[in-house]
């Protein structure tokens, strides 16, 4: 990886959502189009004031359209101008903003918008089915899997490996859902136990119910521009400092899923190009992926703010609260704000963006943060995207 | 603007378009899936292995993604392996519930090592209890296949792993 | 800066490819691709990969999943563009312009022989309100094609000639497995398939791979003496169906624009085109869009498109002699622009690519020797 100083400074300077909730009246383009809008206002652009266009959006199937790039370009504004779309799996909510990063750092455009939208609803008989399609078509779909069994493997064996119980990770359950209480877009906020955790239905053992995140619709966009654009609309410009990103090959069957080194791989890009030597020290707030509640400790440990198999420990100290030192996921995360995948990694983004410019209102974390990261992941247990940002 | 969320029941009240894709394809498995599927059939688990870094890739690759050059030859690996993760799925693809769990997992299969960071590796069925499952007592389990009668050259020529000893 | 192609590699471009599977395939390009570029180690010298495919030409979802490890893109920084081979590369000059890579391989794949369905999984690719099960999904290139005819006094004629030329011009291209030497009434006494396009003027489906290789200005010297350059790439989508210009080809008319300005040239020193021509007609509209003529089909007429004209229009092809391999269009198109500068028929070169039906995207890239 070449990571090069004489970076063009790229800044955030506008973000929306839309609601998340399991289903929504809006089309996939219309959610597009409201998160899109919000995200101009708050810049204070137009349309017209927009060069690029970087859609992100999951399997096609969830929507349920061919090409779903070509079909959300309307909504999200690429109207007559460069639109692309690009796609990690499930990390690709935060590769939106990496590849938004690159539009502007490569001086190819000045003011990107970056969407990303997925409506899961749609898909018959449950949003669940589509995910049989994504495994090897021809040694694994014939098992007839869901999408549960991957993360409750991989769950299983990081417990098996660093000795962890289901109390612990349900804990992570416990604090995203609640720190979600303070979100206005959330979808699955509570108060609830850890005996909760434990005692709702067992999907695929070792995973329940509560902990995972839901079946969702939603969209969420940002406005990207380069230095001189950002000093002329605003005074507390967000930076993004750092992108990475990395994939492992499709072998999961063949490697240790106790650690999601690929991530460390990611974080490394990220980190080295941000200038971040020590991140459990330099890292004020975090936006870990969390489909599933296990997944945030996995991606904390991958992030490297703590050492493998000790995320655990550290949560149980109250590190990662919202008054915490390195307070995690104070969005209340995907367990609680809700999964419509490509957006909700663009949704932690957001969350770390609001953080940075101090208009989180009740989701503000008590210290003052400098330094944020955002962080997501898919395809077959291979993929990880990291964005660090800065105030 | 934050959009306008539907209850269960208002469905009925909007307009919704059905339909239904007629997504059909037929998958070109290649060279190395071909022989894999084959050697199923015959109660074989055919992986191939990469002469310069020594990888045994289950399921066979023609090229080693670590050295980025084709890999060597066809090697039989053993249907014999160690747990590595498993699970017990109450749900079935559709998210329907289902009574009896299906018991699957990862199988780091024979020659290879504790200690091995990448290994031939298999996702199948393992005959075993929830119980097992539950007490986390199967990882690291030495397990078998267990092979249909009537094998066609698919994955499913293998019932399931089951634990020998 | 200017970024520079230092390999390509191929494979396939066959009506078939059953004896490998797709992951087989992008290996062999690949391995092509770092031939050409001079012994490039994949796992030690390239920065960043792009693959460009869409989950429903793979009938995988997330089919993101089997990018890397053919192209020596495990553990790497590798991402998916769901798009035109180009806009991959349109992506990769960005990777290096922003100085996130010195090296940045673009990949590309197609196997539509593993698509059984291909008309319905079109039709998929409709808003939702226009899956009307018409039999023929080529309606809205027929609607298209009479809007131009309409437009430009274009006549069946004119689109004829354009599948005769590329046909023939294909036939010195080994990419090209549906060239063939046939005459205007060979066009002209087929049955329509949509008025006003018989199926000689629809190009085929094709199987193929194709692996790019890019680089800094600084790294290409290190690696070749030959570059290819790309001095100026851009993309534009239109709009949807009801509000995209049908009959002219707007998206070009963006994309060219900004990649012009991009490479600082003017269209007079350009004398090869390789255009998309999915449909007979489209060459000519393309051609208009692209600026390089005011009269696509006087030029036509006139023979300007061909050796000795005032621009080579396909002169190894197009899709219509060497099939449309669905992402993979654009690449196939560069790949004919790579080997024609590098023979040193012309110093310049334009491509552009469009991603098909129901789609209002092209990209364009000026390339040069």
């Amino acid at each position: 990886m070449k990571t090069n100083l004489y970076f063009r400074r790229v800044a955030v300077i506008g973000a929306g959502l839309t609601l998340f909730r399991r289903r929504m009246l809006e089309t996939p383009q219309e959610l597009a189009w409201e998160a899109a809008r919000k995200a101009l206002d708050e810049a204070g652009l137009e349309l017209k004031d927009i060069d690029c266009v970087v859609i992100g959006s999951a399997p096609d199937a969830f929507d349920g359209v061919h090409m779903k790039g070509e079909y959300l370009a309307h909504g999200s504004g690429g109207v007559r101008k460069m639109v692309s779309r690009v796609y990690v799996g499930g990390a690709t909510g935060v590769m939106v903003p990496n590849t938004a990063w690159y539009h502007v750092a490569s001086g190819l455009c000045e003011k990107v918008l970056a969407v990303a939208e997925e409506k899961m609803s749609p898909a018959r008989p449950h949003p669940q089915s589509i995910f049989r399609y994504i495994w090897d078509p021809i040694l694994e779909k014939p098992l007839n899997p869901n999408l549960i069994w991957i993360f409750a493997m991989e769950m299983h064996r990081y417990m098996h490996v660093n000795k962890i119980t289901k109390e612990d990770i349900a804990l992570v359950s416990v604090k995203n859902k609640k720190n979600a209480l303070n979100n206005p877009y959330a979808q699955a906020a509570a108060n609830i136990t850890v005996d909760d955790v434990l005692k709702s239905e067992v999907l695929v053992w070792p995973v329940q119910l509560l902990d995972t995140s839901p079946v969702s619709d939603g969209a969420a966009a940002m406005v990207i521009v380069s230095e001189d654009v950002a000093r002329r609309y605003t005074d507390t410009p967000v930076w993004i400092e750092g992108v990475g990103w990395t994939l492992d090959n499709t072998e999961w069957t063949g490697r240790e899923l106790a650690y999601p080194r690929y991530l460390e791989y990611a974080a490394r890009m990220a980190y080295k190009m941000a200038g971040v030597e020590r991140p459990n020290k330099e890292i004020d707030v975090i936006e870990p992926y969390d489909p599933f509640d296990y997944k945030e400790l996995h991606h904390i440990e991958g992030l490297m703010i703590t050492k493998r198999g000790e995320a655990p420990k550290f949560l149980k100290e109250g590190v990662f609260d919202i008054d915490g030192e390195i307070p995690s996921s104070p969005s209340g995360g995907l367990l609680g704000v809700g999964n419509p995948i490509a957006a909700a990694g663009l949704m932690k983004v957001i969350s770390i963006y609001w953080q940075l410019k101090g208009i989180a209102g009740k989701m503000q974390v008590k210290r003052p943060v400098h330094t944020g990261v955002a962080q997501a992941w898919g395809d077959l247990m291979q993929a990880s995207t990291v964005i660090v940002m800065r105030n | 603007m934050d959009g306008t969320p539907l209850k269960e029941e208002d469905l009925k009240k909007v307009n919704t378009i059905v339909y239904k894709p007629n997504a059909k394809y037929a998958y070109s498995a290649g060279q190395a899936y071909s022989k894999f599927l084959l050697g199923l059939k015959e109660k074989k688990i055919i992986g191939r292995r990469c002469n310069k870094c020594g990888r045994v890739y289950v399921p066979p690759r023609m090229y080693c993604d670590d050295c980025f050059r084709p890999t060597d030859e066809w090697i039989e690996v053993k249907d014999e392996g160690i747990v590595e993760t498993v699970v017990a799925s109450f749900i079935s693809w559709t998210r329907e519930r289902i009574e009896k769990p299906e018991i699957v997992g990862v199988i780091r299969l024979f020659p290879s090592r504790d200690k091995d960071w990448v290994f031939p590796g298999l996702f199948h069925r393992i005959c075993a209890d929830f119980e097992d499952v539950k007490n986390m007592s199967l990882f690291g389990k030495k397990v078998k296949a267990v092979w249909k009668e009537e094998r066609v050259g698919s994955i499913n020529d293998i019932e399931c792993f089951r634990v020998v000893e | 800066m200017k970024v520079a192609i230092i390999g390509v590699g191929w494979y396939g471009f066959r009506p078939n490819t059953k004896d490998v599977s797709f992951r087989e395939m992008m290996f062999e390009a690949a391995v092509r691709a770092y031939e050409d570029a001079g012994h490039i180690n994949p796992r030690t010298d390239v920065d960043t990969f792009i693959s460009c495919q869409e989950d429903f030409w793979e009938g995988i979802a997330i089919s993101d999943e089997f990018a890397p490890d053919p192209i020596g893109g495990a553990m790497r920084p590798t991402m998916t563009v769901t798009g035109d081979g180009l806009q991959g590369i349109l992506h990769g000059v960005m990777h290096i312009k922003s100085g996130l890579a010195n090296i940045t391989v673009v990949e590309s794949h197609a196997k539509p022989s593993d698509i059984l369905t291909m008309r319905d999984i079109i039709e998929f690719a409709f808003d939702p309100m226009y899956r009307i099960g018409a039999k023929n999904v080529h309606f809205l290139a027929g609607l298209d094609a009479l809007k131009f005819m309409k437009l430009r006094s274009a006549t069946r004629e004119d689109f004829a000639k354009v599948v005769i030329k590329n046909k023939y011009n294909g036939l010195k291209n080994p990419r090209a497995s549906y060239a063939a030497n046939i005459g205007l009434e060979d066009v002209i006494n087929k049955e329509y398939t949509i008025y006003p396009l018989t199926d000689l003027d629809i190009s085929r489906f094709v199987d193929a791979a194709v692996v790019v290789i890019l680089a800094s200005e600084d790294v290409a010297r290190k690696y070749t003496d030959t570059p290819v350059w790309i001095n100026g790439i851009y993309s534009a989508t239109d709009s949807t169906i009801e509000l995209s210009e049908l009959g002219e080809a707007r998206y070009m008319k963006i994309a060219s624009k900004e990649a012009y300005s991009m490479a600082k040239v003017n269209v007079k020193e350009i004398k090869a085109a390789f255009v998309d021509d999915t449909y007979s007609y489209k060459e000519l509209q393309h051609v208009e869009g692209l600026g390089l003529s005011d009269n696509a089909v006087k030029d036509l007429r006139e023979g300007e498109f061909e050796k000795g004209g005032k621009i080579e229009v396909n002169p190894l092809g197009g899709h219509l002699a060497k099939g449309r391999p669905l992402e993979v269009s654009g690449l196939s198109l560069l790949l004919d622009a790579v080997e024609y500068l590098r023979q040193g028929v012309v110093d310049k070169a334009v491509v552009a690519s469009w991603r098909g039906i129901p789609t209002f995207t092209g990209v364009v890239g000026v390339v040069s020797r």
